[in-house]
This record gives C-alpha cells, sequence and structure tokens, in this order.
C-alpha cells in the first residue's frame, strides 16, 4: 500500500462518513416534517391522535364563511360533499379562498372537532382543487 | 395566416434539427469532413427558422391576432403591450417555444468560437438531437400555433405574471437551464471521441459558468418576483417547482469548481462527466416537474399527461443514453492524490458536498411524488425538512469556503493555514456576537454560528480580490446571502391587524396610520387603493400606497402590495379583505437585511461574469 492508496482510503473513509451523516440528518428532518392530507371524509374514517398536524384540504362551503366582529377571527366549513368539518382561523386570507373553491388548511382538531388552522394556504390557481377533492366532488 | 406558417416554420426547424443532429455523427463515424462540415450551417438553418416561429407567434400577441388559441388563452386586448410581449410565454405551449429557441441561441454562440477541433461539430450534433426531442414536444403535443374559434376578447394574462419581474424571471431561468445543455454536450462529445483534454475541460467549464450565471440571476428575479407579487412577504417557500431550480444550481455550482480541478490538474475526469450529465438531467426534471402537471403549485397552470410521458421518456432516454455512453467509453482511471487541505481536495470536497445537498432536496421534492404515485397517501414535505437538512451542509460548505483563497495547489498543511487564519476566526466569531447583541434580545446559536461563518468567508477574501476577483465576489455575495436570510428571519417582524381608517398599527419602530381608501382604475382591472402614513418617533418616513385588485376578464383578486425599500429594511404592506365598517385586514411587516438576499444574488452572478471573462489561477 503506497502513500496515493493511502490518500484515497482517507477521502473516501471522508467520503462515506459525509454521506452517513447526511443520510441519517435527512431522515430524521423527513420524519419530523412530513405534512399528511386529510379529507373531511377520511378524517371520520381515521382515528387521530389529539394534536396530531395534518393538512385538511376540501371545498368551501358556500355561504358559510363568518368574520368575528373584531380581530381577524374567520370560521367557515370545509366539505367534500360527504362530510364538513368546521374550521377556525386567525389572519389574513389567501387572495383565492373563496366560496366554493378549493382549500388547504394546515393545523390540528380541537376537543369540539374545530379543525384549528395555523395557515392557510394559498394556491395561485383560481380553479384550484386539491386532487383527492376533485375525485371526491366529481365522482 | 399565421397558423398556417408558424407551423411550417417549426417543421423546417425540425428538418434542420435532424440534419444537424444525424450528419456530423454520421461523417464522424465515416470520418467525412464533409458531412462533419453539415453541422455549423444546419445548427444555422435551425436557429433561423426557431427565430422565425417565435417571432410569429410575438407578431400574434402584438396584433392580439385572436384566432391563435393559445393567444386567446392568454392576452386581451386591453393587456398592455409590454405585458403582450411577455405573454408569449406566459404559459406551456409558448414557453417551451422559449426553451427551443434559447437552446438554438446558446448552440449559435457556441457554433461562432473560434475552435477548430472534433469536438465542436460533435458538441453541435448533440445539441441537434436535443432540440430535434424538443421540437417534437412542442410540434406534436404543445403547439402554440392551434386555432381556435369564436374569441373576439382573449382571456388574460394570469394576473400574477403582469408584473415587471415575470418579465425577465423565466427567460433567464431558461437560459441558464438550457445553458447546461451545452455542458452536457461538450461532455458527451468528449465521451464520444474519448479525449478528455483540457480544451474539453476549459469549454465545459466557461459555458458552465455562463449557464450558472443565467440560472443564478433568474433564481434571484424569481424570488424577489415572489417577495413582491405572492403577498406574503417570504424570499423562498421551498415549493417544488423553486427547488427545481435550485437542484440545477446546486450542481452546476460544484460542477464549476469541479471542472476547474479537471481544467489544472486534469483529476476527476469521471466524476465532472457524471455531473455534467446531472447537472442536465436535473434541468430537464424541473421543465418535467413544472410542465407535466405532476405538481399542483404556482407554476404548473396547464396539465396534459401526454406532455408529462413525453418528458419523462425524453429524461429516460436521455439517461441510459448517456449511462451508456459513459460506461462505454468512460475516461481512464488515473492515479491522483493530493493532501487534504490543497485548494484540489477543497474544489473536490465542495462538488461532493453540493451533489450531497442536490440529492437531499431532490429527495424532499420527490418524496411526496413518489408516495402518490405508489398510492401510499398524499402527503407534503415542508420547509422545516428542507431548513434542517441544507443548513448543516451550508454552514460546513461555509467553513471550507473560508479556507479556499489561502489554500494553494498541490500542498496544503493544517498549521500553516491555522497560521494564517485564526487571527480572522476570532475577528468573525467576535463580530457576529457584537451584531447579535446591537440588534436583537437573546442568543441565537444557528444565528450566530451562520453570522460568524459569513464574516469569516467575507475576512477570507481579503487580499484575494485582485488575484481571483471572480471568486471573490461570488464568495462574498454568497456570504452576503446567507447574512441576508438569516438577519432576515431572526429579526424581521410581522403583524396582522384589523385597521379602520384613522387607526394605526406599531411594527417594528415604525407606526402605520390608515388614512384612507380609493377606488382605482386599471387598464384591465379596477380595484382600492389604501393610503398609509408611515412615522418613526414623529419623523415622517413614507407614504405607502398598497392595493386590492379584480383583474375583470379572469375575475381574480390580487394583493398589489406597496414596499418602502432599503439596504437595511424594509416596510411592506399588503391588503387583506375588506371587513365591516370600513374596516381592512392588514399584513404589516418590518424586514430589516431582506435586501441584502438578493444583493448577495447579484454579487455572485457579477462573480461569475468576471471568472468568464478574466484568467484566474
Amino acid at each position: 500500500m503506497n502513500k496515493h492508496h493511502k490518500r484515497r482510503i482517507y477521502f473516501l473513509c471522508l467520503f462515506a462518513a459525509g454521506l452517513t451523516l447526511a443520510a441519517g440528518l435527512i431522515l430524521y428532518a423527513l420524519k419530523q416534517n412530513i405534512n399528511v392530507f386529510l379529507t373531511p371524509q377520511e378524517l371520520v374514517e381515521r382515528r387521530l391522535p389529539s394534536d396530531y398536524h395534518f393538512r385538511l384540504g376540501g371545498m368551501v362551503k358556500p355561504e358559510t364563511v363568518f368574520h368575528e366582529k373584531t380581530g381577524l377571527g374567520v370560521r367557515f366549513i370545509v366539505t367534500d360533499l360527504k362530510h364538513e368539518v368546521t374550521v377556525h382561523y386567525t389572519g389574513v386570507l389567501p387572495d383565492l379562498f373563496r366560496e366554493g373553491k378549493g382549500v388547504i388548511a394546515e393545523g390540528h382538531l380541537n376537543q369540539n372537532g374545530v379543525f384549528i388552522a395555523s395557515q392557510i394556504l394559498a394556491k395561485h390557481d383560481e380553479n384550484y382543487m386539491p386532487k383527492k377533492v376533485e375525485k371526491a366532488v366529481y365522482s | 395566416m399565421i397558423s398556417f406558417i408558424g407551423p411550417l416554420s417549426l417543421l423546417a426547424a425540425l428538418f434542420f434539427s435532424l440534419i444537424q443532429g444525424i450528419v456530423p455523427l454520421a461523417g464522424w463515424w465515416k470520418q467525412n469532413p464533409y458531412l462533419i462540415a453539415c453541422a455549423r450551417p444546419a445548427a444555422w438553418g435551425q436557429c433561423f427558422f426557431i427565430f422565425l416561429a417565435y417571432l410569429f407567434l410575438t407578431i400574434s400577441f402584438v396584433t392580439n391576432d385572436f384566432t391563435i388559441a393559445y393567444v386567446a388563452a392568454n392576452s386581451h386586448p386591453s393587456l398592455p403591450l409590454m405585458y403582450r410581449l411577455t405573454a408569449v410565454w406566459g404559459a406551456h405551449e409558448g414557453s417551451i417555444l422559449l426553451w427551443v429557441f434559447i437552446l438554438n441561441l446558446w448552440t449559435l454562440v457556441f457554433s461562432l468560437l473560434p475552435n477548430r477541433s472534433q469536438l465542436m461539430p460533435l458538441t453541435i450534433a448533440i445539441l441537434g438531437i436535443i432540440s430535434t426531442a424538443f421540437i417534437c414536444f412542442l410540434f406534436f403535443t404543445s403547439s402554440p400555433f392551434l386555432t381556435a374559434s369564436g374569441f373576439s376578447q382573449g382571456k388574460d394574462l394570469n394576473p400574477l405574471l403582469q408584473d415587471p419581474g415575470f418579465v425577465f424571471h423565466p427567460p433567464m431561468l431558461y437560459t441558464g437551464y438550457v445553458g447546461f445543455a451545452v455542458t452536457f454536450a461538450i461532455t458527451q462529445a468528449a465521451l464520444i471521441r474519448h479525449v478528455f483534454d483540457a480544451e474539453w475541460a476549459r469549454l465545459a467549464r466557461q459555458f458552465a459558468i455562463a449557464a450558472w450565471c443565467f440560472l443564478t440571476l433568474g433564481i434571484t428575479l424569481g424570488s424577489w418576483w415572489a417577495y413582491r407579487v405572492l403577498g406574503w412577504g417570504g424570499f423562498w417557500f421551498w415549493d417544488p417547482v423553486e427547488n427545481a431550480s435550485l437542484l440545477p444550481w446546486l450542481t452546476g455550482t460544484g460542477l464549476i469548481h469541479l471542472l476547474l480541478l479537471t481544467e489544472k490538474r486534469g483529476a476527476a475526469k469521471k466524476w465532472a462527466v457524471v455531473l455534467a450529465t446531472c447537472c442536465f438531467a436535473l434541468s430537464l426534471t424541473g421543465t418535467f416537474l413544472v410542465r407535466s402537471g405532476v405538481l399542483v403549485s404556482v407554476h404548473s397552470f396547464a396539465s396534459d399527461p401526454a406532455r408529462g410521458i413525453f418528458l419523462l421518456g425524453l429524461l429516460a432516454l436521455l439517461l441510459t443514453t448517456s449511462l451508456i455512453l459513459f460506461l462505454v467509453r468512460q475516461p481512464s482511471t488515473s492515479v491522483f492524490s493530493f493532501p487534504l487541505l490543497s485548494r484540489e481536495a477543497l474544489l473536490f470536497l465542495n462538488s461532493a458536498m453540493l451533489f450531497i445537498a442536490a440529492l437531499t432536496v431532490l429527495l424532499g421534492t420527490l418524496y411526496p411524488l413518489i408516495l402518490d404515485a405508489l398510492d401510499l397517501g398524499v402527503i407534503s414535505v415542508g420547509a422545516p425538512y428542507f431548513n434542517a437538512v441544507m443548513a448543516p451542509l451550508t454552514l460546513i460548505l461555509m467553513l471550507f469556503m473560508g479556507l479556499a483563497p489561502r489554500s494553494r495547489w498541490g500542498s496544503g498543511s493544517l498549521s500553516a493555514l491555522w497560521q494564517s487564519s485564526w487571527k480572522k476566526m476570532l475577528g468573525s466569531i467576535l463580530l457576529a456576537i457584537a451584531t447579535l447583541w446591537a440588534t436583537s434580545e437573546g442568543f441565537h446559536f444557528a444565528a450566530f454560528i451562520s453570522l460568524a461563518l459569513s464574516f469569516w468567508v467575507l475576512s477570507s477574501l481579503s487580499g484575494s480580490t485582485r488575484k481571483l476577483p471572480g471568486m471573490s465576489f461570488a464568495h462574498a455575495g454568497f456570504a452576503i446571502l446567507v447574512i441576508g436570510i438569516m438577519l432576515s428571519s431572526l429579526l424581521s417582524q410581522e403583524k396582522e391587524v384589523r385597521l379602520a381608517p384613522g387607526n394605526a398599527a406599531k411594527v417594528g419602530p415604525y407606526q402605520f396610520f390608515f388614512i384612507d381608501t380609493q377606488g382605482i382604475q386599471g387598464p384591465n382591472y379596477r380595484g382600492i387603493r389604501a393610503s398609509f402614513d408611515v412615522v418613526k418617533k414623529d419623523r415622517h418616513i413614507t407614504n405607502l400606497y398598497p392595493e386590492k385588485r379584480i383583474y375583470t376578464v379572469r375575475d381574480m383578486v390580487m394583493t398589489n402590495v406597496d414596499i418602502h425599500p432599503g439596504l437595511f429594511r424594509d416596510l411592506y404592506i399588503a391588503l387583506g379583505e375588506p371587513l365591516e365598517q370600513n374596516a381592512w385586514s392588514v399584513r404589516i411587516y418590518y424586514k430589516p437585511f431582506i435586501r441584502f438576499i438578493w444583493l448577495g444574488g447579484v454579487l455572485m452572478v457579477l462573480g461569475g461574469l468576471l471568472s468568464l471573462t478574466r484568467r484566474e489561477i
């Protein structure tokens, strides 16, 4: 084994160590940061642990959007035409949030079965409908 | 008329691209110089006809020719002329035409280079093959020249795209993407010839740097556009489409460093070939992700499964042929060795780390798609994943970045490096502590580390600006970018409030007074403009006029934010929605150091341009 080979082995070891570290970090980070996407229908079928953080997708049921008198609280119903979930959100709604259109909310369910949204996702396409919801609504 | 001559010029271009792709390769096979010499004229012919097709589409936008379906879907008589010119690439068909047009411009530039070796005609042939595939894609699945009937008015351009940032963002990004096609083609030509000399490495590197400059500028512009237009005050969302542009950037950055090593030392040739291939494959993946409709995001508007399958097939074909070519004609293994902290080792390490970074981003981007395809549930990978994996990688990278200017070719000892840099290290740590102490309360470990490393990178550049101007600017730009990201995320303040005229909100050291609202009427929209008075300690700073617009043709609501920019802080107001009693929901941001992000991007581009024009050692 000469000098060249030794150096090569050093490099390979370094590379392998880096790769392992990266792989470990990646898998850990991936496990921590996955958001499951559920429709109201699936919400009923599944039993979720309390404080389970997920994304709820569906259609904003027409004539259910209700702004609170003070502050920025807003309440509306998300439906997939089979089941409904009431959503509460505090903050500014995105431009494309409209009654009868698709919406994705991120957050968790509280004890009363109300979905507390921490974020309403802005999907910037006026005809946007989550794929799953589209399937549910149009089939 | 145009619906007839448009496709005709595409067909003519297809004809020339076939000649450009096949004849020189056959000529090389038969060693026939006449056939090889066909490469350049064929490339020019193709370029001419693609230019004609592009011109025809532009003319139909300018003249509001709504018999063309693509124009009818993306324009309107009331659309301002500037946006009618840019609407050409406002949707799928036109942007693929732009892609092919840019590929032809790159080929043109390449074919005009004074170069006598056979590398050139072979490269042009490979570019011809790529171009053939994309012209087929354009012609058969997404022709922009299809006719429509019954439109007296168009459906207008998507209002999100009616913005100055959009004028330059897609062409710059595409020029970057497509530029890597040239590097790829040069590398494939080298594989075919089985000659991996310094000329190959230098040529590949020059085009990689040029493409990288455009890509960097494109991403920077895109981030600036997202900041202003999407109304969320963010500069990067880890949206799959943004990731698609970051992937070739990461591998491309690795590639331009690695090719320097290959050019100067003749080392790591195999790795350079692989990386060049990955770069272009990731550019194609980006095009596939954006254009196939597998993603739902800001950018993927139109979708059609046939297009996705075509692009996926193209990607698979490209990867298999280049893999086979690589296995059959790969460069011979040569034993090289260098000390652990020599410049060679650092350049190699850089490319390896950036490649790993690209893989992690790719994993996070494709993971949801793979699960969805296998019917294992619909999930999304959030921004925290990307931040968690990219932050440590970036910081390790910056640690080595600070060593780069002091490193030497062929030698490197830890003690010599330590001697020349410990003062700077200490200085940057102290400076980071001082900065944090002056700007924020509490101690943030991540912010401290990244600031210290950024200052370390900046300080290491002193004394090397004259010898290595390109590298100095690019590295300084990166450090400033990191400072901008860290400080703006640490110090920015955000408030969402319910405000009626006469009310005020305090964000950061600034008071925002809501004065009144008034109706406005634009060429293709109507809306409401609010006026705000911004005051800091009884001193008037500025007036801000955020707007809420309704684009009448598409009946689409848009937030038009108003920003008071400054080098050290931005003030940013976005109107939410009207509530009862004249009140509005309003989103106000105070964002220190956010401009550093784009300043860093521009500096990096400048560095790239400098290293293109000046020879460095």
